[in-house]
């Protein structure tokens, strides 16, 4: 086979690639490019003929802004409190505790967290914002236990989306960990437990060294996912009271939106992007033998 | 020492059954309150019995304005969302899977990158861009990036499903004469129908869900799906008749619901992990 043929071959091939490359290329390449793009600019959302390229102001200014560095710690709490902390440890106790449990309790429990997790966006929210509000259940119930309530979207707004981030999202580490759990060959946890091992030091020595693939594989994902929460925390609080539950997502569509400054919001989204990235790459990493 | 073994196994099953119900108390208190409000004209903010059962909120809210044009939209938005992305997937999976290329790892690798990457990110540029391209507030707009977002992943999971159909029924068919098209639309999808359908309902539910995309890219109220119509609907708060808002709910979240059983049934349990998280 000639050269030529050989090409044309490997380019008929290629060919239903094709609209998906064309697709990506336009609608997700293109505007990250811009994004990277309009960073460096003033853009401004009206009364402004020209952006000029103003190089690292915007990254200057946002380290410089109270609000952006409020913004970055609220991001981070929400994501160790509601994803490495709650989804990821509820999700695996959920995972181990179902390994046990009666049949009919597995599937009526695994159902509730399920539902939770299918719900839309928006709805979830909803759901939350109706349970955290001073009238709501969550109140009702501390009351009927003689405990102190309080209006938990203005005092404690971080913690209470966090906990909706954990309400929605537990189902997907609950999935991941039972999916690895069920792969543990059987004799060897019964092996151990014929030695005298207790569970504790059951899930301590051997199951979680033999899921720590998927325990790494889930931590990266759920840290991804819970960098870009908008919908459920927009719906709960808008980010506030006074910015109070404004993660980065939140502060982005502030600045970009509300105060018209797309350049300076927009840079904010590169430096999410930026983060988003290295996980993602880590990611790969940690499945580099599967591809 | 059997007695004893078995003794402590059923110890430990009413242990979990135990710990499990607990978690799923607290789990269950928002799904029930939007559940007994939806029939509760005098809906409130707890979870409470209603006084008499009635449907009149869902009668209030099955409206054109409330819920009829949202869910079109919607549909609209996601069904032809959903189209592009399987048909694009589809034929993109083909090769990957079928023909040996160097440029096969790179290509999954990019995909398989571009699957976790935060799009919530790029909306704000994705709208400036959209203003500049004159995309802005049109479904088509919408419907593209919608299908460009889920496609990443789509691709993944497609390639993964069909390389569990054999070669061998291809390549019979290559030799009849058959061209990769003709063998992918007759031979391999059909054979791998469960993947397809898994990738189409994971699709739709993604972009069902989906809030920020539209409410950034779709400015016209008469175009605006379910997501953001509920949004807007409670967003002017004022006064807000709960047991309307929470029959909208129901109505709203039934499909993907009922999507998600129709396919975890057939494919026991986590569907959506199938081939992205291998740990």
């Amino acid at each position: 086979m000639t050269r030529a043929r050989s090409l044309s071959r490997s380019l008929t091939r290629a060919l239903p690639v094709a609209p998906a490359v064309v697709l990506l290329l336009l609608f997700l390449a293109g505007p990250i490019a811009y994004c990277a793009y309009i960073a460096f600019t003033d853009l401004q959302l009206t009364g402004q003929a020209e952006d000029s390229f103003v190089g690292f102001d915007n990254f200057r200014t946002a380290f410089g802004d109270e609000a952006f560095l409020n913004a970055v710690w609220l991001t981070l709490v929400f994501t160790v409190v509601s994803a490495l902390l709650g989804q990821n440890t509820l999700g695996l106790a959920l995972a181990a505790l179902m390994q046990r449990a009666s049949k009919p309790v597995r599937t009526l429990v695994g159902g509730i967290v399920i539902t939770a997790w299918v719900l839309p966006e928006v709805v979830a929210g909803f759901l939350l914002y109706v349970f955290f509000r001073r009238e709501g259940t969550l109140n009702a119930i501390l009351d009927w236990l003689r405990l102190p309530t309080q209006n938990w979207l203005f005092t404690l707004p971080i913690l209470a989306v966090s906990f909706a981030n954990v309400w929605r999202g537990t189902a997907f580490s609950m999935l991941v960990y039972s999916a690895a759990l069920n792969e543990i060959p059987k004799e060897i946890t019964e092996a151990a437990e014929v030695d005298g091992a207790g569970g504790w030091r059951r899930m301590w020595h051997i199951t979680l060294p033999m899921i720590r693939r998927s325990i790494g594989t889930n931590l990266m994902l759920i840290t991804l996912q819970t960098l870009s929460v908008f919908g459920l925390i927009w719906v709960m609080t808008r980010g506030g009271p006074g910015g109070k539950s404004q993660t980065l997502p939140l502060f982005m569509y502030e600045e970009a939106f509300q105060k018209s400054m797309i350049g300076y919001g927009t840079a904010v989204a590169l430096l999410l992007l930026v983060v988003g990235s290295l996980f993602s790459a880590v990611y790969l990493r940690l499945l580099r033998t599967e591809v | 020492m059997p007695r004893t073994v078995s003794s402590r196994r059923t110890t430990h099953r009413l242990a979990a059954d135990a710990g499990l119900l607990a978690v799923a108390a607290a789990f269950v208190l928002p799904l029930a309150w939007v559940l007994l409000s939806a029939l509760d004209t005098n809906a409130n903010l707890r979870v409470k019995l209603p006084d008499g059962a009635t449907l009149d909120n869902f009668d209030a809210v099955l409206t054109p304005d409330i819920t009829f044009t949202p869910l079109l939209n919607s549909l609209l938005l996601c069904g032809g969302g959903t189209a592009l992305t399987v048909v694009c997937a589809a034929l993109a999976a083909y090769p990957l899977s079928r023909f040996r290329s160097r440029l096969n790892r790179p290509f999954l690798l990019t995909v398989l990158f571009a699957t976790s990457l935060p799009i919530t990110a790029i909306m704000v540029p994705v709208y400036a861009l959209f203003v500049r391209v004159n995309l802005i507030d049109t479904m088509q707009g919408t419907t593209f990036f919608f299908a460009a977002s889920q496609l990443p992943f789509a691709i993944w999971l497609m390639k993964n499903f069909m390389d569990g159909v054999p070669k061998e029924l291809e390549e019979a068919a290559w030799t009849d004469g058959a061209s990769s098209l003709q063998s992918l639309m007759r031979i391999v999808l059909p054979l791998m129908g469960p993947g397809v359908a898994v990738v189409t309902v994971f699709s739709f539910v993604m972009m069902w869900g989906n809030f920020f995309v539209p409410f950034m890219l779709l400015l016209t109220p008469d175009q605006m799906p379910a997501s953001v119509s509920i949004n807007e609907f409670f967003g002017n708060r004022g006064m807000v008749a709960y047991g309307q808002l929470a029959a909208f709910s129901i109505i709203y979240s039934t499909p993907v619901i009922l999507l998600y059983v129709l396919v975890a049934r057939r494919l026991g349990g986590g569907f959506a992990l199938g081939g992205a998280v291998k740990g």
